[in-house]
Parts: structure tokens; sequence; C-alpha cells
């Protein structure tokens, strides 16, 4: 046995290794799988009993004849192994006598782009994989677009399979200048193209006597290299509060992990949403109070004097604040299989906060071929955009590009709780001049008072021909008579005046429902008892407007008589009837 | 530990990370709790769960599925465990499967730790309720590990996905869960085998003293070293006791764990044997080779 000083000095030397977090991306079949199974290898990784069974498994399901399938290394997965694709991100760890990793294989095919963008949040690096017999695929540039837009500023552009074009340097140098000509654009400091071929290890950590003509690193070379400084400690001290510590009336701390900056006793720190100030009194770890804690550090603080500041909130420095608004432009990543429809009501959660929001307007859809935008009505799944968000309650965050920490997010859908989208803040937005909220005198209670009875929202809900203005009609005659100030809002009557402009598509009939509902908010205010006939299509939407007047005694009724007798012939009525509308619309 | 002003230390990172992700969990969910498994994973999970809380407790108990098949000496330290540090410990045992005589000599491993392990686990969390429950598996373990997200969805039944699992960004959580739905929380999965054997060192974590070398009465089985722990291990015609300088790398049901010959009795012994080990510390386990995927499998069960 070593004597224990070899051991430490050897720990020692382990822990102050640099860490790098990358990811493979690309399309099908460029080899992802491969060139980290690739690695793991080249660089003596793996164990006896792994190799043993990754040749077993290479007899049984390998694609790679008499040779290892190294991608059989990654792809755990049964249904993986069996299709022979990636389904969702691996990570793997390895370290080399330089450097620390974490590598992240995720999969190329579009139908999976949400585990590449997972695999790619936590990154710092991207090996972007290419086939050398296809070149730049709209995948390649799919997954690029995202790994930028997720903070992302260093690629690799591995030129794989490099040997099955004869190790042809003018094919190397094409798809190197092709891929310069379209990422000029994005967000990247460097791009470095690597020509090799994962299966049989050229250019992987070892250089190729069959690329003479290749004069840069080997793939292994560079990322052991590559600097990736994390200058978080260097920015304006933000700390997210996740939670509050209260084991006793003595000790009440804040604990979270610090998200940029430096914190110190004695510091001052100030509460994001409301600007109240205070001092760190202690940094609090079991192991001891702490002089100094750095971005990355998991502690609780503890403050000089009682300020009021919870989960979701955040302590800051008090000469750089971090943005403190309701509305903000962000980049959308979308996930999920239903589309975004602006209107809709998500749940916008950041790293401790959660907030509702909707996307008041999709300023633009990404065209990932040629990197061009346009003003769009939804997104698609794996669609990228720009959207102008709107949130309940005003957030605290900093422009990602700043902070990848305090300026994310995600939206998840209110019924499934499926995370749909991914959020990256550009900056906040201001509304339009002038409308601010003004503090009325005359309100709600005072305008219902004269009336002489409680505002309320009927909401009659049903298939269409199910008889739901029927009832709502004669419910409101009952009530007229007895002296009630009512008002009937009707889907047919409200689509000739107030949402003329709108069609039958998904989006608009989110934008229908949400338009009537905020009428029927406002007549409720001024004291009026309001009685909606409305189909509303969405389970979505109705959940969101029963909430919006959750506090002003909204009811729904749900007229069941199209189960029994709104037959086919009605339903087919409404139908013609929606589809020459649409028509007449768009004349 | 660290003394770089700007960049925290490799093991500070993955510590840092993994209070995070408790705290998230004390935040966000009504009734968690911390699966318990008593082995070295474990360990370094309670320990992280009592520095993410200080001065407090942690506010979950601990949970142990046992299966009436551990090591006695995981048994007397799980106790000694939770006394020393004050904790609520459940331990649970799938009694119907106790008196179906489920043992892993007669039933079989497979069997056994469906009926005593993933069974008992289903049973135990629909018992109290549980919305979240933290684990103590690492992504670099096994394949199908290596592909599970750090909050993991399970259905009303507990089963898991693969194929649909929610994306993850960053470190923000989607712990949002209809009712009778569930998390499964894995706050070690960006640590390693060795990573753990570190950290046990730097913080001077209590351990099972299995993990050390020691001579022990084992038998031959199956290509296995398997340690006779009391006397419901019956000796097949042809095999002998024989005490043998062994250790164990991962501790399971005592019947179904292999040890391994090694002189290595200090902490320092086992990670300098780490670096020259040249096969992985699930081969002692011999339930995962049971059959092609078989993690995989057991984990959409609801295995944890």
């Amino acid at each position: 046995m070593n004597a224990p000083t070899d051991l430490q000095s050897f720990l020692a030397a382990q822990e102050k290794k640099s860490l790098l977090r990358f990811l493979t991306c690309g399309s099908v079949d460029d080899g992802k799988s491969t060139l980290i199974g690739r690695l793991l290898y080249d660089t003596k990784l793996l164990f006896e009993d792994t190799l043993a069974s990754l040749e077993k498994d290479s007899r049984k399901f390998g694609t790679t004849g008499e040779d290892i399938d190294f991608a059989l290394l990654v792809d755990g997965l049964e249904a993986e192994r069996e299709q022979g694709i990636t389904i969702d991100v691996a990570y793997r760890f390895f370290a080399t006598a330089r450097r620390k990793f974490v590598v992240a294989d995720t999969p190329g095919h579009e139908q999976y782009t949400r585990n590449m963008a997972t695999g790619a949040s936590t990154a710092d690096l991207a090996v972007v994989l290419v086939d050398a017999r296809q070149g730049i695929l709209s995948q390649t540039r799919r997954h690029s677009v995202i790994a930028s837009l997720l903070g992302i500023r260093h690629i690799v552009l591995a030129v794989n399979k490099i040997d099955l074009v004869g190790f042809d340097s003018d094919v190397f140098e094409r798809i190197a200048a092709d891929y310069r000509a379209f990422a000029d654009s994005l967000d990247f400091l460097s791009i470095v193209p690597v020509p090799l071929s994962a299966r049989f290890g050229d250019n992987v950590t070892n250089r190729s006597a069959n690329t003479p003509w290749y004069k840069g690193p080997t793939l292994l070379d560079h990322l052991e290299t590559v600097p990736v400084a994390d200058d978080a400690a260097g920015r304006p001290f933000r700390f997210p509060v996740q939670y509050v510590n209260r084991p006793n009336l003595d000790f009440r701390g804040f604990a979270g992990t610090i998200a940029s900056g430096v914190a110190r006793p004695g510091d001052e720190v100030v509460v994001a949403k409301s600007g109240r100030s205070a001092r760190i009194k202690r940094i609090v770890t079991q192991d001891g109070d702490l002089p100094e804690a750095v971005a990355g550090a998991a502690v609780t603080l503890l403050l000089d004097r009682e300020i009021d500041v919870s989960r979701g909130n955040m302590l800051v420095a008090p000469d750089a604040r971090p943005h403190v608004a309701d509305r903000f432009a962000a980049s959308l990543v979308w996930f999920h299989e239903g589309p975004l429809f602006p209107g809709r009501n998500y749940i916008l959660r950041t790293e401790t906060g959660q907030v509702s929001a909707t996307v008041t307007e999709l300023a633009a859809r990404l065209n990932i071929n040629d990197l061009s935008g346009a003003p769009a009505k939804t997104l698609n799944m794996n669609e990228v955009g720009v959207a102008h968000m709107a949130t309940q309650a005003p957030l605290a965050f900093d422009v990602f590009r700043d902070n990848r920490t305090t300026g994310a997010f995600i939206l998840i859908d209110r019924l499934t709780n499926a995370t749909v989208a991914a959020g990256m803040i550009r900056g906040p937005l201001r509304r339009a001049d002038n409308i601010h909220w003004q503090a009325l005198d005359v309100d709600r209670k005072a305008r219902a008072a004269i009336k002489h009875q409680r505002p309320k929202v009927l909401w009659f809900t049903g298939f269409s021909g199910s008889g739901k203005s029927t009832i709502a009609n004669l419910l409101e005659r009952k009530l007229h008579a007895a002296g009630r100030h009512t008002y009937m809002l009707d889907g047919d009557n409200v689509r000739h005046g107030l949402n003329r402009d709108l069609g039958f598509t998904d989006a608009d009939r989110v934008e229908n429902i949400r338009r009537v509902a905020e009428v029927a908010r406002l007549m409720a205010d001024a004291g009026i008892i309001v009685l909606v006939s409305f189909i509303s299509p969405f389970r979505a939407e109705r959940q969101r407007d029963l909430r919006r007047h959750a506090d002003r005694g909204v009811h729904a009724a749900r007229s069941e008589g199209a189960l029994q007798e709104g037959d086919g012939r009605r339903d087919q009525e409404f139908y013609r009837h929606r589809f020459s509308l649409r028509g007449a619309g768009k004349a | 530990m660290s003394t770089n002003k700007t960049v925290i230390s490799h093991l500070r990172r993955l510590e840092a990370e993994s209070i995070h992700i408790m705290r998230e969990v004390a935040a966000e969910f009504t009734n968690p709790v911390m699966l318990y498994s008593i082995g070295k994973d474990s360990s370094v999970m309670l320990h992280l769960a009592m520095k993410a809380f200080y001065p407090s407790r942690p506010p979950f108990p601990l949970m142990h599925v046992d299966t009436t098949w551990k090591f006695r000496e995981m048994i007397e330290f799980r106790d000694a465990t939770a006394r020393r540090l004050g904790l609520d410990l459940i331990v649970h045992v799938n009694e119907d499967g106790v008196k179906r005589g489920i043992n892993p000599f007669d039933s079989g491993s497979s069997l056994h730790t469906q009926v005593m392990k993933t069974e008992s686990l289903k049973q135990a969390l629909d018992k109290y309720g549980f919305d979240a429950a933290f684990g103590g598996a690492r992504r670099d373990e096994e394949k199908s590990r290596a592909k599970e997200r750090i909050f993991s969805f399970r259905t009303a039944t507990h089963a898991w996905d693969p194929k649909n699992q929610r994306p993850e960004l960053w470190r923000v959580y989607n712990t949002r869960i209809s009712k009778g739905e569930s998390i499964r929380v894995f706050p070690l999965s960006n640590w390693t085998e060795l990573d753990i054997w570190q950290y046990i060192m730097a913080e001077n974590i209590p351990i099972v003293p299995l993990y050390f070398a020691r001579k022990r009465p084992v038998v031959e089985r199956g290509g296995a070293l398997i340690m006779k722990d009391d006397d419901r291990m019956a000796l097949l015609p042809g095999e002998r006791i024989e005490e043998r300088l062994v250790r164990f790398r991962t501790l399971g049901c005592y019947p179904l764990t292999g040890a391994i010959e090694s002189g290595a009795d200090t902490l320092e012994a086992i990670v300098t044997e780490m670096f020259t080990a040249r096969t992985s510390e699930r081969q002692g386990r011999l339930i995962d080779s049971d059959e092609k995927a078989s993690m995989e499998k057991k984990k959409k069960e609801g295995y944890f």
C-alpha cells in the first residue's frame, strides 16, 4: 500500500482540477454516442466487467460487424439499444491528468430536442458532430441555435466519419467554412473544427497519420485546454432565497445557493423586490461560520435586522440591482406536442420562484435554416422564438446573457404539469406610456352597493346546441324581473363586434375566450351580474377563467344537453358555420 | 477545503449541488422522505441533509425498506445512526412477503427483489403518502441511471417512463405533481464512486464496518464470495466456509452481495484500491445481471 502522503497529494491534485461540462449534439447517426464511447475507451476509464459486457452486447445489438460498438456504452435504455438510437440524454463522468469532465450525450432526433436542451443547459461547450458525407443538416443548425441560446459559448465542430470520405481535406474545409458562415451570427466565442473518426479513433485522443494536412489539436487536447473561465464570482451579488430556516425564534436564516458574486459578513444587501436593505451578519454552515462564500456555494445567511424576504425573492448587491418587472422579452424553446398559444396561462418557474404568466405576443419565430425571424401566432414543438411575457406579479431577474442562473425560467402546463418550454430572458419591457394602475376611490364594493346586489359571473358552458343560451336567457329574464342588473355575453354576438378580427384557429379561440373573460371581469367590477354563454373548448382556458373570477364568485354551469341531444347534425352545423366564418374572416 | 477565491473545489461544488436539491424538496413538497439504505451513498446523503438544514434537523424522516436479509452489522449501524442524529426512522417490511416465505435462496434473487424491495417500497410510499422520496443513486453506477433526471417523476402507480421524462434545465426543477403522483429525487446524481469515497474521507463520515477488510466467513457460490451472516444460509453439497480477508464495495441483502478479496482496512487503503480497480462496483450486485436491461426494468416497476 502506498504511503498515505502520496494519496493525500494525489487527492489534493484531484481537487484542484478544473471541470469541463460539455455535450455532444448534432443530427441522427452522426456518431455522438460512438464518440463518447471512444473517449471513455481511449482514456482507459472502462472497467473490465463493463468492457466484457460491451463486447457481448456488441455481438448482440452492434452495428459495427466484428468490432466493438462504442455507442452501446452510453445508449443504456432498452428501447435505445433495440432501435440503435439515443432517446434521452446520458451523463458520463471521466477525468484525465489535466481535467475532470461531465459529458452529456444528447439525442439527435428532432422529436427528442427537449432532451438535447436538457443536456445543453448545464454545459460550457458543445461538440457538434457532422457526418463528413452529409455536411451541415437542419438538425445541426437547430442544435447550434439552441446551444447558443442556452448560453454555450464554445463549439467544437467534429467532422466525423472522415475515413468514409478518404480523409479528404477539401471535404473538411468545405464543411468547416459552411458551418462558420452559418454560425457567424450566433453568439459563440470559439469554433474549432476537428476532422475525426469516432469509430477508428482518428484525432480523438491520438493524432491521426491519415490526416497529415490537419495541424489543429486532437479533440481531447482541445477539451483539456480550452479556457471556459467561470466568472460568476466576479459579477454582482445575487442570492435567490430558496428556503427560510427557522429552528427557533432567535434564528432566521436564508438558505440558498449564491448565483453570482461573493458574500462576506458586513456586506450590505438589498431585497430585490422591496428595496429594503440589511447587512450580512453571519454566513452559517455546519462546519462553522465562513468569512466568505463565492458563487456556487450553498449557504445560510443571517442578516443584522428583520426584513421581509422569502422564497422567490433575491438578496442582491445594492449598487448593481436586477430588473424587477412584470413584462419582459424572452427567447423560448418550445418542448411540447401541443403548441404555444399567446394568451394562455402557464406557470413560470425560476430557480426558486413561481408565478402565473402569459405570452402576450410572439414577436418572432426563428427560421433555424437562415436565422431569420417573423412574428407568429403559435410556436410548435422544437421551435424557437422570441416572446413578450406578462407575469401576474413582478419578477426579479437579470438578462440571461449576464447571468445564466437568474435569467432562466421554464414554463409549466397548468393541467398536466408538463415542462413545456425553456425561457431565457432578454430584457424588461416597458408598459405603454402612461398606463399605470390607477388607484380609484369608487371601488367594486361601492358600485355593487348602489345596485343592491352582489356582482357575479355565471359561465354557461357546453357543446354547441346543448341549450346553454336558452338556459342563460331564461335565467336573465328571471333575474331582471327580480330587479337585478344583468348582462348576457353570448358567443356568437361577441364574434360580430369585439372579436370580429378573430378566426377559428386554436390560437384565435384562446384569444377569443381571454377577451370575453376580461370583459366579464370588468362588468362584474362595475357591479353587474354577468351571464356568459360560451363554448370554451380548451380546459386550460376554462380553468384559468374560473381562477380569474375565483374571488368574485364565479359559477360555472355546464350544459350537458349536447351529450343526449346534440346529435351529429347539430355538430355539423356548428362546424360548417365555423368554417364559413373562417373564410369570411380572411376576406 | 477551498483555497481558491473565485472557484469552489470539486467536492464543494458537488456538496453544494446536493444541498440545493434537498432544500428545494423541503421547500416544495408537503411530505418528503429520505430512503435510507445504510450503504456508503446513504451515509453521504444523510450527512449532506444534516448540513443542508443546519442548525435545524432535516424536515423529513428516514425510511429503510428492510428485506429482513440485510447484514446484521447494517441493521446495528442503521439504528445507531438514527439515535446518534436524533432522526425519525421508519422501518418497513413487506409482511405479506414474509408470510409467503419469500427469500433469496428459494425464491430466486429476481422474485425476492421484486417482492421484498420493489413491492415493499411501493407499499410504504402508499401507506405514508409521501410525495417526494430521496434516493442515493448515482448516474455513474449503471447505464439506465445515467439517463435519469434529478427530479424523476413517478405516476400514481410509481411507474417510471424513461422514454418520456420531463426536460430538466439548469437548477430550475419542475416539482409540480397531481394527487397520488410523486417525485423520486437523486441528490447524488452527479457524484462518482471516487467522489463518494473522497468525501467520506474528507468529512470523516461514519460507514458500516463491512466496507473495511477483515477476516470473514465466506462461501464461494456462483463465482461470488457470499458471507454466511446467519443460520438461514444452508450450505450446498461441496460448499465449505472459509475465513478469508474480504470487504464489500457495495451492500445489499447478504445472500446477494459478493465480497471482494482485499486487505484494504482503512479509508486511505480503500481509495488507493479504487484507483487500481478493474471492475465496477455493481459487479458485486447479483441482482443487476439477472437479465438484459434489468436495472431499467426494475426501475420502471418502481425499484429505486
